[in-house]
């Protein structure tokens, strides 16, 4: 299988491998283009899969009609200030989980576990009569603080994966120099997780800056709207306009990709490493 | 750039720290590195340093998701609807029994199964083979797993859309397509009859999911010795008994917990469905979470609860018996 592979072999397996890169890749392509087009080509025929006049307006309009730019910028403070706060917090429990056996260890794991079983709608209400009682519906500290522990859990899974595929014989060596527990984790270990660390990082920022239904629940006044909310504000106010929604859409993928690219192999390395270990 | 799976390319004989260093979801030696933990020292000290890293999550996660999970739980034994909170009584299982009377239940239950079955079934099936055809080096083939990772970085919601789209009827890209290809002669009006409608919504899933497996196998794969290839090799055996007989129980345990949690996200993962079609045509698209969306829409907590734990104790129901079903294979050694 590893061995030989026979040129017929190659064959199909370079064509499956194109078409299944065509197919990923197109949808992407097609909310790009369509963006790109004047409003009013988008609905012409026949269609242009790459249009003689190339149009910014779509974007414009978003800026001009929609306050794209407070949502854009709601959906930042958000979701960096969140996945900081929710990856630190996760380092710790990441550690501790890693380096250790206590008897509550398991039951923390599968706390973990069930959090990823249960229907986010169910704990809505609750939540919303929460945070009215904290005071922080439509607050964005509120949804901060929220979204730091919808990350918690994946996030200690993944870092966890990452902590045990490092020997423990090097913070016993910095131990045996002199470092404390605290020294030998932020001097020697962090170090060497740098790649986690932003992987789960970036994972987190992606979940928060994708989420909608907490958002939409918590959210109600225009200015503190995030990017998928104000999305979904496009469907249900005028039957979907899909100039405005293409260009918000690739402006709302955009930064996840970038931010992926950057660091997708870390990603692949968190998931399998935590994951599957569960 | 070497990508994950390149740095994981180990030599058989060093298996365990193969498998630990590169934290590839290979078989059984993740789980040897544990063993040579240090022994557990019931010190005050390291009692109160577990609980002082471990104290931060845990608050979070029990005050912003455990509290709201148990206090919704309980709203569904209760008469709980926003347009009359006057009377928030226990009612037993009434909600239960609301849900189950529902005409449309039956029609959720049956789009529930094609979501998940087909879904989880392509993309296995998919993921597999390119994860295959992954494993031998070549070049751009760290860009190539880059590309293919993209959906991944797109919301559940946005995917719908993107997809609602392509399969407009009228000025969608996927009519347009398959008319040029001679394969339909009119457009084909998608997202408005339920048949292909649920299709139209599986592809999309498809195209979101294929990844995941094709990196949890792929990793897989690489922890695979190659001698055993060689020996299967020298005992004549073809492709698909190599694969039957060696690659598939060599990575059982990635491939059963990755099934695993995939239909646990899928089931769980209302986003898709929501933005592409909204439950419509006339609520026929709906799957249980989206269906417990609109209850709690119309305000009826009690009963979108009810529907909650429903879901959660399917989950739990299947959880069991998957792993108890694909138990004694896991022991098996390769």
């Amino acid at each position: 299988m590893i061995g030989k592979e026979s040129t017929a072999g190659r064959a199909t397996k370079f064509t499956f491998l194109g078409l299944w890169l065509l197919f990923t890749v197109f949808p992407l392509y097609w909310i790009t283009i369509t963006s790109l087009k004047a409003p009013g080509d988008i609905f012409a025929f026949p269609i242009a899969y790459w249009p003689e006049h190339f149009s910014l307006e779509n974007y414009s309009g978003l800026f001009g009609k929609a306050d794209f730019g407070v949502y854009l910028t709601n959906s930042l403070i958000i979701a960096t200030v969140a996945a900081a706060i929710a990856t630190v917090i996760s380092m710790l429990s990441a550690y501790v989980l890693a380096r250790f056996e206590f008897r509550t260890k398991s039951a923390l794991l599968m706390a973990a576990l069930v959090t990823q079983m249960i229907p986010t709608f169910i704990a809505l209400g609750p939540l919303y009569l929460l945070m009215t009682d904290l005071k922080m519906v439509d607050n964005r500290l509120g949804l901060i603080l929220v979204y730091i522990a919808v990350c918690i859990p994946f996030c200690t899974v993944m870092l966890r994966g990452f902590f045990e595929n490092i020997p423990d014989a090097l913070e016993e060596a910095a131990m045996i120099d002199g470092l404390s527990r605290f020294g030998a984790l932020f001097k020697v270990l962090l170090p060497v997780m740098r790649p986690g660390i932003v992987a789960a990082f970036i994972f987190n920022f992606v979940n928060c800056w994708n989420e909608l239904f907490l958002s939409v629940t918590l959210m109600n006044s225009d200015s503190n709207k995030t990017v998928p909310t104000a999305l979904n504000g496009f469907i249900s106010s005028f039957n979907i306009d899909w100039g405005s929604m293409s260009a918000a859409a690739v402006l709302t993928i955009l930064p996840t990709m970038v931010l992926f690219a950057f660091a997708s192999r870390h990603i692949v390395q968190g998931l399998t490493a935590g994951a599957v270990k569960g | 750039m070497p990508t994950a799976s390149e740095t994981t390319e180990p030599t058989g004989t060093q298996r365990t720290t193969a498998a630990g260093a590169s934290g590839n979801g290979g078989a059984r030696p993740v789980r040897k590195v544990r063993q040579g933990r240090r022994k557990p020292e019931f010190t005050a000290r390291r009692g109160f340093m577990i609980a002082l890293f471990m104290a931060p999550a845990a608050v979070f996660v029990a005050v912003f998701t455990y509290y709201p999970m148990i206090a919704g739980s309980q709203m569904a034994f209760r008469n709980w609807k926003l347009t009359d909170l006057t009377d928030t009584s226990w009612i037993g299982l009434k909600n239960f029994q609301d849900v189950f009377a529902d005409p449309a239940w039956s029609t959720v239950l049956g789009n529930t199964g094609i979501w998940v079955v087909g879904s989880i079934v392509p993309q296995l099936v998919i993921g597999f083979a390119l994860a295959l055809w992954l494993r031998r080096r070549f070049r751009f083939r760290g860009l190539y797993q880059a590309l293919i990772f993209f959906p991944w970085a797109i919301s559940g919601f946005l995917i719908g859309i993107l997809f609602r789209w392509m399969f407009n009827s009228e000025f969608g890209v996927v009519n347009d397509l398959l008319q040029k290809a001679g394969l339909i002669d009119e457009p084909v009006a998608w997202l408005a009859d339920p048949k292909t409608a649920m299709f139209a919504v599986v592809v999309a899933n498809v195209w979101y999911g294929v990844t995941f497996f094709t990196i949890m196998i792929l990793a897989a794969l690489q922890s695979i010795p190659e001698e055993l290839y060689e020996a299967s090799a020298l005992d004549g055996a073809g492709k698909v008994r190599t694969l039957f007989q060696i690659t598939i129980p060599y990575i059982r345990v990635t491939l059963v917990l990755t099934v695993l949690l995939r239909v646990i996200w899928i089931f769980n993962f209302p986003d898709l469905i929501f933005g592409m079609t909204g439950g419509g045509p006339n609520n026929e698209t709906h799957i249980v979470t989206t269906w417990m969306i609109k209850i709690t829409q119309q305000g009826d907590y009690g009963r979108a609860s009810a529907l909650g734990l429903i879901v959660v104790a399917t989950l739990l129901v299947f959880a069991t018996f998957f792993l108890l079903a694909t138990r004694e294979k896991r022991e098996v050694k390769p």
